[in-house]
């Protein structure tokens, strides 16, 4: 489906045309990302994130094919075969380092581009499919990034897999066999290595698959815009190619020039020591943390320190842990206000800010020790956390007055720059 | 019917965690440990910061040390002779000194376990056949692998180098449960302060061939720039590849937002 005007696809060339009545391939893509997609003209940067997180899969994917060439999925010797990437192989080194960098600069882009559907509402109708996949989407890439983080067989590795596993055994009576079941033994081994090198070559590909139904999707009502007002006709819009081909092409730089700096400069910033070790069942390292981009679930995990009702508090923590993300399946539907930005939600505005100070502080108490302040801040910031979704959203959806909204987006883009200009033209 | 029970998980979770908040106590146990441990002093070497490069005369040196010194009871199996090019050795003096060590090897006649002298693609031996010797060695403590120990390490390199230069005589006011045990040794940059491993390096214990002055404080740096090579050899090269990937890039970016200018140029947004 598209706009009327959307451009129709017309080859010149007799070799595409002949292509084109055979397997109009290169139709689809004219349709999806090339001129004959139009978007909203009023896209601001926030709005690239959606690319760069697709850059930031085809990266892990290469770099990850690349990497399976040198590395040997068996416990004995897995540690060792990094260790050969990282020193003999050509350019292995670089390989290596991007992988583990990329599986960082994809949660960042992605993160931001969750908070960016959150803040101008792109997960309300008509886009809740949109909205859904992408939760899907988000399920697998932590699936994905927990097993790669086993793969190296270091010490944190091997206990990351020992923390992670153990939350099914909290699951009362079917938990231990689940989690044996899981592991392929009692703790993790070499068929638990093997497991999750296997899931972890196949997972991408389900990822990428899910992207083109999450872009599929999207595609049906086109994209949504920072003022939340639908396209109406066709001065609101502008071909994705080249307006919108350009400004991600710009974003990709600047993307790149981050993940390089990372990449080069400062490789193992985001990694721990202990994973330079090699993995030890009989050694526990003194501090247990996932990585970065697990942290504010893991400090949710973590606040649960009462048995209440009759669940204990392990299962309390695991419960809330899943829920917090699959709670995010039902904001379309716990949000009630037809209004989607925030830009006209002066109530909600200020809740999504305190949102996103809360995960902060959740991703910071994740990282410490399990002493105080850290405990009883983890456990305001899980409070917020459930409130925030689960009563504040559905209340100010009802309660809220919205500001005055223009009748279109190019109404929206002439004000703006009506303002700029006499602003400009005041201040000379 | 979604808000109605999402307000009441919601609830659940919320009560659970303001009772949570009531039962867990607001102080902290009184760790003693943390009063005697101390963080680790500052090293600053030549492979340091964007535009590192390798002091080769003091990796030589630390070379040195560690064969002489840590080598007796640490292994460093991730460093193959051939590598040792990288500080600045010929290929035949590479040679000549995989030529000094016995490695492991089997007799061609009666497949025997035997040794022979080391070649450029031999790793550095290590001083144990396997753990269970090293641990009857050491007090049943286990020398660690040093290959990668500036990387494995909170603190890395200031780290080691703080643990080589630290040891001290116990404190007056230390507590006696944290007083070191027999076998143990006081050192305030270790974890929980006493390890099995005694103060490895003294005075002129070794002798430079470059006539640098042997103290405890320079073969600690030169040993601590040798491990830093051997966690990672590829590091210089790494930091000049990120640069021209990274000035790559910048001309890259400018002229996508020169084109990104130029296509807007004419709509307003």
């Amino acid at each position: 489906m598209s706009f009327p005007w959307a451009k129709q696809y017309q080859p010149q060339h007799p070799l595409m045309q002949w292509i084109d009545e055979k397997l109009p391939m290169p139709r689809l893509v004219y349709n999806a990302i090339g001129a004959g997609y139009p978007v909203p003209r009023n896209l601001n940067y926030f709005w690239n994130f959606g690319v760069l997180a697709g850059a930031a899969l085809a990266i892990q994917i290469i770099t990850g094919i690349v990497l399976a060439m040198h590395y040997a999925a068996n416990a004995g010797v897995a540690f060792n075969s990094v260790e050969h990437i990282m020193r003999d192989v050509n350019a292995g080194w670089f390989i290596r380092y991007a992988h583990m960098n990329g599986a960082s600069m994809f949660f960042i882009v992605v993160y931001l581009h969750i908070f960016r559907g959150l803040y101008y509402g792109s997960y309300k109708a008509p886009r809740e499919m949109v909205w859904l996949l992408g939760v899907v989407i988000f399920l697998l890439m932590m699936a994905t990034a927990f097993m790669g983080y086993v793969l190296p067989w270091g010490q944190m590795s091997f206990w990351g897999a020992q923390v992670i596993t153990g939350f099914f055994s909290a699951i009362p009576v079917v938990g231990e066999p689940v989690r044996e079941w899981l592991l392929g033994g009692f703790v993790p081994d070499n068929a638990t290595l093997n497991r999750f090198f296997s899931l972890h070559y196949l997972l991408p590909f389900v990822i990428l698959g899910v992207v083109i139904l999450h872009i599929w999707a999207l595609h049906i009502p086109g994209s949504s815009n920072p003022t939340g007002i639908e396209v109406k006709d066709e001065q609101d819009t502008v071909p994705f190619h080249p307006y919108y081909t350009a400004k991600d092409g710009f974003g990709l730089g600047i993307f790149l020039l981050i993940f390089v700096a990372l990449t080069f400069f400062s490789p193992n910033m985001l990694g721990h020591a202990d994973n330079y070790i090699p993995a030890n069942s009989l050694s526990t390292p003194a501090h247990i943390v996932p990585e970065w981009y697990f942290l504010p679930f893991y400090a949710i995990l973590k606040a649960f320190t009462f048995n209440f009702l009759w669940i204990d508090a392990k299962l309390w923590g695991v419960i809330a842990m899943f829920a917090s993300i699959a709670l995010l399946f039902f904001l379309p539907w716990l949000d009630s206000s037809p209004i989607k930005s925030s830009t006209y939600r002066p109530m909600y505005r200020i809740f999504f800010w305190i949102l996103v100070f809360d995960v902060l502080l959740l991703g910071w108490c994740g990282m410490q020790p399990a002493e105080q302040p850290w405990v009883i801040l983890s456990q305001l910031g899980a409070i917020y956390y459930f409130a925030h979704f689960l009563v504040i959203i559905p209340i100010v959806s009802r309660i809220e007055r919205p500001l005055p909204m223009p009748n279109s987006i190019t109404e929206a883009v002439l004000a703006k720059h009506a303002t700029d200009t006499s602003s400009a033209s005041a201040t000379a | 019917m979604v808000r109605p029970l999402g307000f009441l998980v919601g609830l659940g979770f919320i009560t659970a965690l303001v009772l949570a908040i009531f039962t867990t106590p607001l102080s902290n146990e009184h760790n003693a440990t943390h009063d005697f441990h101390k963080h680790p002093k500052k090293l600053a070497l030549a492979s340091d910061g964007l535009v590192p490069h390798w002091d080769k005369q003091q990796l030589q040196r630390g070379m040195q040390v560690y064969k002489e010194v840590c080598s007796a009871c640490h292994s460093l199996n991730f460093v193959a002779f051939r590598n040792i090019q990288d500080l600045g050795y010929t290929e035949g003096q590479v040679k000549t000194f995989a030529k000094g060590f016995q490695v492991p090897s089997i007799n061609p006649d009666t497949g025997e376990p035997a040794t022979r002298d080391g070649l450029s693609s031999d790793h550095f031996p290590a001083p144990y056949a396997n753990e269970v010797a090293a641990r009857a060695a050491n007090n049943n403590a286990l020398p660690p692998d040093l290959s990668l120990i500036t990387k494995a390490r909170e603190g890395g390199k200031n780290y080691v180098y703080s643990l080589l230069t630290g040891y001290q005589n116990p404190p007056q006011n230390l507590p006696k449960e944290l007083a070191p045990s027999t076998g143990l040794h006081y050192n305030p940059y270790f974890a929980n302060l006493n390890l099995a491993m005694a103060k490895p390096l003294s005075d002129g214990q070794v002798t430079y061939a470059d006539g640098t002055k042997a103290s405890v404080d320079q073969m600690a740096k030169d040993v601590t720039a040798f491990l830093v090579w051997t966690a990672e050899p590829k590091l210089v090269t790494r930091v000049q590849v990120g640069w021209a990937a990274f000035f790559f890039l910048l001309i890259f970016t400018v002229l996508t937002y020169l084109s990104y200018r130029n296509i807007w140029a004419d709509k307003k947004h």
